[in-house]
């Protein structure tokens, strides 16, 4: 055992400013108010949205009368989706990388022909006051043909389920993703169904008459919310030559640009979108609900328009991830070599195609060696909103799956179940299920580092008390980026860069300047920029940010030092290759009399060539795969069914932790998320397909008062594909923690808990269902 | 050549083949030639213009999610692989 400090950094190289944890800088705006949000933009003449949801889970829409609402005092527009074009259906890809489908999105907006999920939006209506908005909302007259709904994947999947989509393009094409409409001379196969995708590795049938221990066993998940505090907040501003300037917290504001360009039938160049500061995403903020209808009521009343959510409209009408069904079926050799795999994983896409079924089949076992395996994931649409990403989107239900199968065979084989997760974690060159190698991650060593920590080693003690473990895996991604600096005259450096910060990214953006350059991080002042003082950035998401935007501002600091190289040349009338810049101070390789400092050249900026300004644009391959370990122990009251958290040790490979304390509240962040989706959360609807837990009183997440602190291991295994060794760390936290808790409910009551959430009321049936009562 | 893996939905037009031996030295060349092989399975792999993967479909070379695509460079020895992508939250 090695005696861990709490938040412990098993850290692989020392740099001067990568890897320590300065002050954020934009840490004293947001603890005084004064940092703005999505709704905090007010301009003259601005007017209210308000926005009319369906009430009902799927019907046609066979009219919509806004006479009234339009007529209404105070109201100066009123819009349906009759007011904007119909976005092609195709499978079109976005000019730069978004790969939505934007004709369902579009419908996602604002609803065409039909309502496919209550709290679909119909129509919106842009008042004086979002008082007279919501009047006005109440005078629209839709006639509605109400149709049976379908609210989980099972039914929806059934030969005589209701259709949400008549002309539905079943697919089975190996881009999962996304579906789209038939053409209308195209035979219907009149299905919800909208993709199926199997993988294959070797002979997995043989497989399992090699093995000699065989589990099986299904999952299920609800869908629940990502649980941002900031409801979506926008507003648009349409100005008298056509430009269009959006203002919202977003995870893209290029993404914000792009879809309401398209959805309006305008070009890009017209629109402006500035992202504001956001108040939590977790990945639903990485696709647009308010701002293109702000847009079109600012269009066609001539005034600035803000539509800002409720919390209810958040819960009812903003994605969720996907509810889920999920089979897995494990075969092992008795000395704990795991040789085959099925699986078959059903993920509710909403009421569009597009669930994250791909993701999850992907990360379900990406961190295993299993040599014979077969999985499958279906797609099927239902009458609930359109699923949106949720922080590892996918893995976290796969990996309930997974994780809790690995544990029941660690049982039947007896061997620890760590030692087993151990005996049979991939090594780099191992081939993944899915196909591709597996490359350098610190898989090995983040078990290690849970094996050796002292919560492992402690016996747990008491009744009623369990211990689990489970691991996660998620791909990270990465994706075009870009950054400029601007050095100014007192030696400081201006950094714009176009990944909106969620998680403390301005601060290890600067970190990777400063690093560079060898100035302090307070002399690098980060902004992220908006659509028209930057270069394209893919959204804030996939845990890519510190991977992507980092490589553009490091690529960026390069060049400055370059050029600052050339300046001290100058000056000197040297050649540039005898000038060394070392932290912050320019030399001459062989006269030690000749030294310029950063802030001396910066002040001689003009005279010797004018500004020093750089900027780089990249799409950097390699963002590598990460793994977190997560340590629970339990206490099951057996009179109530409340599951105590008591101790929880969270391990994750972060290749390099930029600022170790964002890493370590990332990794608690997700660990907490997965707590609530483990034992409470969920979306519970009613058989009409009205959702009954719409508030923050009746949806429960966690409280600090519900936590103990949450213990983190950074393990540093560095990836060889960022010049500081970063991966991405802020997904897969969220992974393990259900199968981890299921796992430690287990050891402490001798119940496995295959159904999320494991509310005390499912507790205490399954408690009296062991007890026979 | 490059060894592609077919995923399994597409192996009917590879003639129940998990692996196809092709020559190209990028990914559009890659998957012209394996068109000529296997007449079809480019309307799985390309959007209509030609010019880019259908959305939503990613291309690993040699472990890696190539971000440039068709435009990639493929390896003699490359192995390739179509996978969903994987969208982030």
């Amino acid at each position: 055992m090695l005696e861990y400090k709490p938040n412990t950094v098993l850290s692989n190289e020392e740099f001067d400013t990568v890897g320590t944890n300065p002050i954020r800088h934009d840490g004293a705006d947001k603890v005084t108010g004064r940092a703005k949000y999505g709704a905090d933009t007010i301009l003259p003449g601005m007017l209210y949205g308000k926005i009319l949801r369906s009430p009902h889970a799927h019907a046609v829409i066979k009219s919509v009368d806004i006479s009234a609402a339009a007529a209404h005092p105070g109201v100066h527009a009123v819009v349906t989706s009759a007011d904007w074009p119909e976005t092609s259906m195709k499978l079109v890809d976005l000019a730069e990388g978004s790969i939505h489908n934007l004709g369902f999105l579009s419908m996602n907006v604002l609803a065409r022909g039909k309502a496919l999920y209550k709290g679909h939006a119909i129509a919106a209506v842009a008042a004086v006051s979002v008082h007279v908005a919501e009047e006005a909302t109440k005078l629209i007259k839709v006639e509605y043909e109400v149709l049976k709904p379908v609210l989980t994947a099972i039914e929806g999947m059934k030969p005589d389920a209701p259709i949400l989509h008549e002309r539905l393009a079943s697919v089975a094409s190996p881009a999962l993703r996304p579906g789209g409409l038939l053409d209308d001379n195209a035979d219907s196969m009149r299905t919800n169904i909208a993709n199926e995708f199997e993988f294959n590795l070797g002979d997995v049938e043989q497989g399992f008459k090699d093995a000699d221990v065989i589990v099986e066993k299904t999952t299920t998940t609800q869908a629940v919310h990502q649980g941002y505090i900031e409801p979506q907040a926008g507003v648009a501003q349409w100005s008298e030559d056509g430009k269009l300037t959006i203002f919202s917290s977003s995870q893209g504001q290029f993404t914000v640009r792009d879809h309401t360009a398209r959805f309006l039938g305008i070009a890009v160049g017209q629109v402006k979108a500035v992202p504001m500061e956001i108040g939590g995403g977790f990945g639903a903020k990485g696709i647009t609900y308010v701002e293109p209808i702000a847009a079109l009521l600012s269009q066609k009343s001539g005034r600035p328009v803000k539509v800002q959510l409720s919390r209810t409209e958040v819960f009812e009408g903003t994605g969720p991830t996907s509810g889920t069904q999920i089979s897995v079926k494990l075969g092992a050799t008795k000395d704990g070599k795991l040789i085959a795999a099925e699986a078959e994983l059903i993920y509710e896409a909403g009421a569009f195609p597009g669930s994250p079924v791909g993701a999850g089949i992907q990360c379900m076992m990406g961190q295993y060696d299993i040599p014979n395996g077969h999985l499958k994931a279906i797609d099927v649409v239902v009458n609930r909103p359109k699923s949106a990403a949720y922080r590892a989107p996918g893995a976290p239900s796969s990996a309930f799956c997974m994780e809790t199968a690995m544990d029941e065979l660690a049982e039947k084989l007896g061997i620890d179940p760590l030692e087993f997760r151990l005996m049979n974690i991939a090594s780099e060159g191992v081939r993944r299920v899915t196909g591709p190698m597996t490359p350098l991650v610190g898989y090995t060593e983040t078990l290690q580092a849970v094996k050796d920590h002292q919560h492992y080693n402690t016996k747990l003690e008491g009744k009623k008390r369990g211990r689990g473990i489970a691991t996660g895996w998620w791909a990270n991604n990465s994706g075009p980026a870009s950054a400029v600096l601007v050095v100014n005259s007192d030696g400081t450096v201006s950094l714009t860069e176009g990944s909106p910060d969620i998680g403390g990214s301005r601060a290890a953006m600067a970190m990777h300047v400063a690093e560079v350059l060898g100035l302090p991080v307070t002399d690098i002042k980060p902004q992220v920029g908006d659509t028209d003082s930057i270069g394209f950035t893919s959204n804030t998401g996939g845990s890519s940010v510190t991977f992507k935007t980092g490589w553009a501002c490091y690529n960026a600091a390069q060049s400055v030092k370059q050029q600052m190289i050339e300046r001290a040349a100058k000056i000197w009338e040297i050649p540039d290759a005898d000038v060394e810049y070392k932290e912050a101070v320019l030399q001459h390789i062989s006269d030690p009399e000749l030294k310029l400092n950063f802030k001396q050249i910066a002040a001689r900026m003009v005279p010797t060539g004018g500004p020093i300004v750089a900027s780089a644009g990249v799409n950097p391959p390699g963002p590598g795969p990460s793994i977190g370990v997560h340590l629970v122990d339990v206490e099951v009251d057996t009179e109530t069914g409340k599951v105590e958290i008591l101790r929880y040790t969270a391990a994750q490979d972060a290749g390099k932790a930029i600022h170790p304390a964002y890493v370590e509240g990332q990794i608690q962040g997700g660990a907490v998320q997965g707590i609530g989706w483990a034992l409470n959360e969920a979306y519970i609807y009613n058989d009409d397909g009205a959702l009954l837990n719409s508030s923050f009183l009746d949806y429960r997440m966690p409280t600090s008062l519900d936590l103990p602190m949450i213990d983190t291991i950074i393990v540093e295994v560095a990836n060889p594909a960022h010049p500081y060794g970063v991966r991405g760390v802020g997904e897969v936290p969220i992974v393990p923690p259900m199968a981890a808790i299921s796992n430690a409910i287990y050891d402490a009551i001798g119940i496995r808990m295959n159904d999320l959430p494991m509310s005390p009321d499912k507790i205490l049936e399954a408690l009296w269902a062991q007890e026979g009562k | 050549m490059a060894e592609v893996w077919v995923p399994p939905k597409l192996q009917q037009l590879t003639d129940g083949n998990q692996q196809v031996q092709v020559e190209g030295t990028t990914v559009r060349r890659l998957i012209n030639n394996l068109e000529l092989l296997y007449p079809g399975i480019k309307d799985f792999l390309v959007d209509e213009m030609e010019e880019d993967l259908v959305p939503g479909l990613a291309v690993i070379i040699d472990g890696e999610v190539s971000l440039l695509g068709m435009l990639d460079k493929v390896g003699e020895d490359s192995e390739v692989h179509f996978l969903p992508a994987i969208g982030g939250g």
